[in-house]
């Protein structure tokens, strides 16, 4: 009998010190199939595809390629094998061609080493117009956009005629039209007959392109399933262990007074000459969710940059809580009860390599309870940073101890997300609050969010995510080359209108927003 | 005129040698401040040669074994670098540092043991080198063709077709770049970088050979290589990292460097009435001010002067 599987991983068990990383987990690809592999951040996915890469060696099971079992001892046997992958942050040299990063490694040369480019150069032209990915074979990866950088790496694995091609969280950095192509570059390739891995938390693209789906929770396996015959909220449920609630559910909240009034703010840019920031203005009101939705780089990260005092307005007016805050340093911005969420949680949310405990008193520290004489008060912030973990249900190994830089995504956010709203703000700037985190992650934070809202908090949140724009949001502003080009209502307006405002193709005529 | 020419081509040669010993290097990823150092070295085994050959060896076996020894001993003293650096994941500036102490100090310490076990009343630290030293040159007309001119010329050369034409070349680079790339295709980090740090000890190690040979006949060697590393970094960055345009800014520096020899020869110069110590500033003034100009814009490799550790991803 044909065997029906490209590759098998049987019963794999893996172990490190307090945690079992794998428990047991059987995952078997069939050749010419898209198969999804999902779970919540460490629940063992990446583990699981080191041991397939020889990274790590499993304590128990075995790996199968073709039905023959195989030892996988460092990348290079995988490669040997045939097994590829494009990782999450792309592994290409910037100042190099894309031809020059797709033969790296596997370059074609005449008996002296000397680089036959031109013969790799129509070999790659074959394989792009074969299945359909579009690059330049001449032009430097730096210039290139995401989606060409992320073909370039597709490209590498045809060029070695790699048969398994993995996909770690492939479309966390594309745009929509990019993700769309995506998936049609995978359907391409699987009718080729190449066998494919596609690890995600995104349960609408495991639905839209996968065939099977097998989900991993806390390190086990919790089954696989064709994916004709489940349903996103079946998916969820098994990732998480329970039912999750999509949609958030928000009562109406009155709105109460102004608390942030921003007039005319411009703020430069640091990439390029003209202000990233152009004449923005906005109120934001007590018991509001106001979100400024966008396209990445359109300036909302600057916005929140003059907004919290990271970077000087080049003009404009600040006004919180009725004092004018414009020239105010952060700390002082912070203490009158600003929180942010800020975007890149490893360089302003988090010290890395601090413990835990100290990165959730890094707000308050100052404070009479916390310090005395210039002395910590080690006793009152270890009881505090217990009740924050406690309260905000943040997992860690060594709890106020843990080093930070050890802990997952989901759980760093957390332990923001507890810093920011425990410090009872009166305005709380959430930016990306959810990005890269899985869905369990993300309707806690969101539910965190809408409880500030309806304590009569003030919220802006910057946001990339159009479901979560027209989910979590009482009011739209949509931002687009450093200017809010409209109001839209979350009600009233569908995510085709949004797209368009997001894309430029919109807008409103100028009006005081 | 000729005589200025003829300075500027061998001072050139010096800092294109050592600068692309150091443009290999980086490019694997790998700092190198340590040239001095290594220059040192290269230079004293360089002049053990010439002095322990027999006179009316022939030139070309002078200089074939005079270089052969400035490879080694820059090829020995930069695996100080290699097995710090990359073995043990040592700051890559402080390995530098201390190698340019340790060079200059150890090949004083070795002269003048040597020196004084042949001669209890000779405490110097200077070898000379006049007779061996002949084998180098060749005069045409009134111009003193120095041998190592051309050398330096096909190093240019092979180093420029290794970087950028070869199998090699293209790894070294990734290397410097993206280790991390370049180890998920298979490229062996650590071997590519114990290449480029052993290229810069060889091209390092005859640079010192040939800047002692250059002007005189004997070297003290407790004055070191007077910051000709450092000024070769100057070149390397001037040159951006690519062997063309260092070789043209090797020959900047080396113009500067070679009026400081030659100025009175110049009516023009003369009349300035400088002194003479203005001119041996010069070269070292002009790369304060170039690489004060010039720093905003470099492209160094991006991963140069970081460990490479296989564990972190």
């Amino acid at each position: 009998m044909e065997n029906r599987y490209a590759i098998e991983m049987l019963n794999i068990t893996k172990r490190f010190p307090g945690i079992v990383a794998n428990d047991n987990i059987t995952l078997q690809l069939r050749k010419g199939e898209i198969h999804a592999l999902l779970g919540e951040n460490g629940a063992g996915k990446s583990t699981l595809m080191s041991v397939l890469f020889g990274l790590y060696q499993p304590e128990e099971g075995i790996i199968k390629k073709d039905g023959k079992e195989v030892t996988i001892k460092d990348p290079n046997d995988a490669n040997a094998l045939g097994i590829g992958m494009v990782h999450q942050h792309f592994k290409l040299v910037e100042c190099f061609s894309v031809l020059d990063n797709i033969i790296m490694g596997v370059e074609p040369t005449s008996k002296l080493g000397f680089l036959k480019k031109k013969e790799a150069r129509e070999k790659v032209l074959q394989l792009s117009e074969r299945y359909g990915l579009q690059v330049d074979p001449d032009a430097i990866v730096e210039d290139i956009t995401v989606g060409m950088q992320q073909r370039t790496e597709i490209l590498k694995m045809l060029y070695r005629d790699n048969e398994i091609l993995i996909f770690d969280e492939p479309t966390a950095v594309l745009t929509p039209q990019e993700i769309d192509d995506l998936m049609q570059i995978m359907r391409n390739l699987a009718a080729e007959g190449k066998s494919i891995l596609f690890i995600s938390h995104k349960l609408k693209e495991i639905m839209a392109v996968s065939d099977r789906c097998t989900v991993l929770r806390k390190g086990k396996c919790i089954g696989t399933v064709e994916t004709k015959d489940t349903t996103e909220a079946e998916l969820s449920s098994m990732m998480v262990g329970r039912n999750v609630e999509f949609h958030v559910h928000k009562e109406d909240c009155p709105v109460g007074d102004v608390i942030l009034d921003i007039e005319h703010m411009t703020v430069a840019s640091k990439v390029h000459k003209n202000n990233a920031v152009r004449d923005v203005s906005l109120k934001v009101r007590g018991g509001e969710i106001v979100c400024i939705a966008g396209i990445d780089g359109n300036g909302q990260t600057e916005f929140v940059y003059g907004l919290t005092g990271l970077e000087p307005l080049v003009s404009g007016k600040i006004t919180f809580d009725g004092k004018d805050i414009t020239r105010m340093p952060i700390r002082a911005r912070n203490a009158m009860g600003m929180s942010h969420i800020p975007e890149d949680r490893h360089k302003h949310g988090l010290v890395l390599d601090y413990s835990l405990e100290d990165n959730i008193v890094l707000q308050r520290y100052w404070e009479p309870e916390f310090t005395h004489s210039g002395f910590l008060r080690r006793k009152n912030i270890r009881s505090y940073a217990e009740r924050l973990i406690d309260q905000y249900d943040i997992r860690s190994s060594q709890g106020p101890l843990t080093n930070t830089r050890s802990m997952s995504g989901g759980n760093q956010q957390k332990a923001i997300v507890a810093r920011e709203i425990d410090k009872e703000p009166k305005l709380l700037i959430a930016v990306q609050p959810t990005r890269g985190l899985d869905v369990g992650a993300i309707e806690y934070i969101h539910k965190q969010i809408v409880a500030q809202r309806n304590a009569g908090k003030a919220v802006l949140l910057v946001s990339l995510e159009m479901d979560e724009v027209l989910d979590v949001s009482d009011r739209i502003l949509v931002m687009y080359e450093g200017e809010i080009v409209g109001e839209l209502d979350p009600k009233k307006t569908t995510a085709e209108e949004l797209g368009l405002y997001m894309a430029g193709a919109k807008r409103d005529s100028r009006k005081e927003l | 005129m000729i005589l200025l020419i003829q300075y500027m081509l061998i001072f050139a040669s010096v800092l294109l040698l050592v600068a692309l010993g150091g443009c290999f290097s980086e490019h694997s990823g790998v700092i190198n401040i340590g040239l001095e150092g290594i220059m040192v070295f290269g230079a004293l085994g360089g002049a053990l040669v010439m002095r322990y050959l027999p006179d009316g060896t022939a030139a070309v076996w002078v200089i074939l074994l005079s270089v052969l020894a400035a490879v080694a001993f820059g090829m020995l003293f930069s695996l100080l670098l290699g097995v710090a650096a990359i073995n043990f994941k040592a700051d890559q500036t402080l390995v530098g540092t201390a190698m340019n102490l340790l060079g200059t100090a150890a090949a004083t310490v070795i002269v003048k043991a040597i020196n004084t076990a042949e001669n209890p009343d000779n405490v110097s630290a200077t070898i000379q080198y006049v007779q061996a030293k002949k084998a180098f040159l060749v005069n045409i007309g009134d111009f003193e063709f120095n041998w190592f001119m051309a050398l330096a010329f096909v190093l240019l050369l092979i180093s420029y077709v290794l970087l950028y034409k070869t199998r090699f070349g293209l790894r070294l680079q990734a290397c410097g770049e993206h280790p991390q790339a370049a180890d998920s295709v298979g490229i062996n980090v650590y071997k590519m970088r114990y290449a480029g740090v052993l290229i810069s000890g060889v091209l390092g190690g005859i640079g010192g050979l040939v800047y002692i040979t250059a002007g005189v006949s004997e070297w003290k060697f407790e004055n070191g290589v007077a910051g000709f590393g450092f000024l070769a970094l100057a070149v390397m960055i001037f040159g951006q990292w690519k062997p063309l345009r260092i070789a043209l800014a090797a020959l900047l520096f080396g113009l500067f460097r070679s009026l400081s020899n030659v100025y009175m020869g110049f009516d023009l110069l003369q009349q300035l009435n400088l002194p003479g110590t203005v001119y041996n500033m010069l070269p070292y003034i002009i790369s304060l001010v170039v690489l004060a100009l010039t720093s905003k814009r470099v492209h160094a490799p991006k991963a140069e002067g970081i460990p490479y550790d296989k564990g972190s991803r």
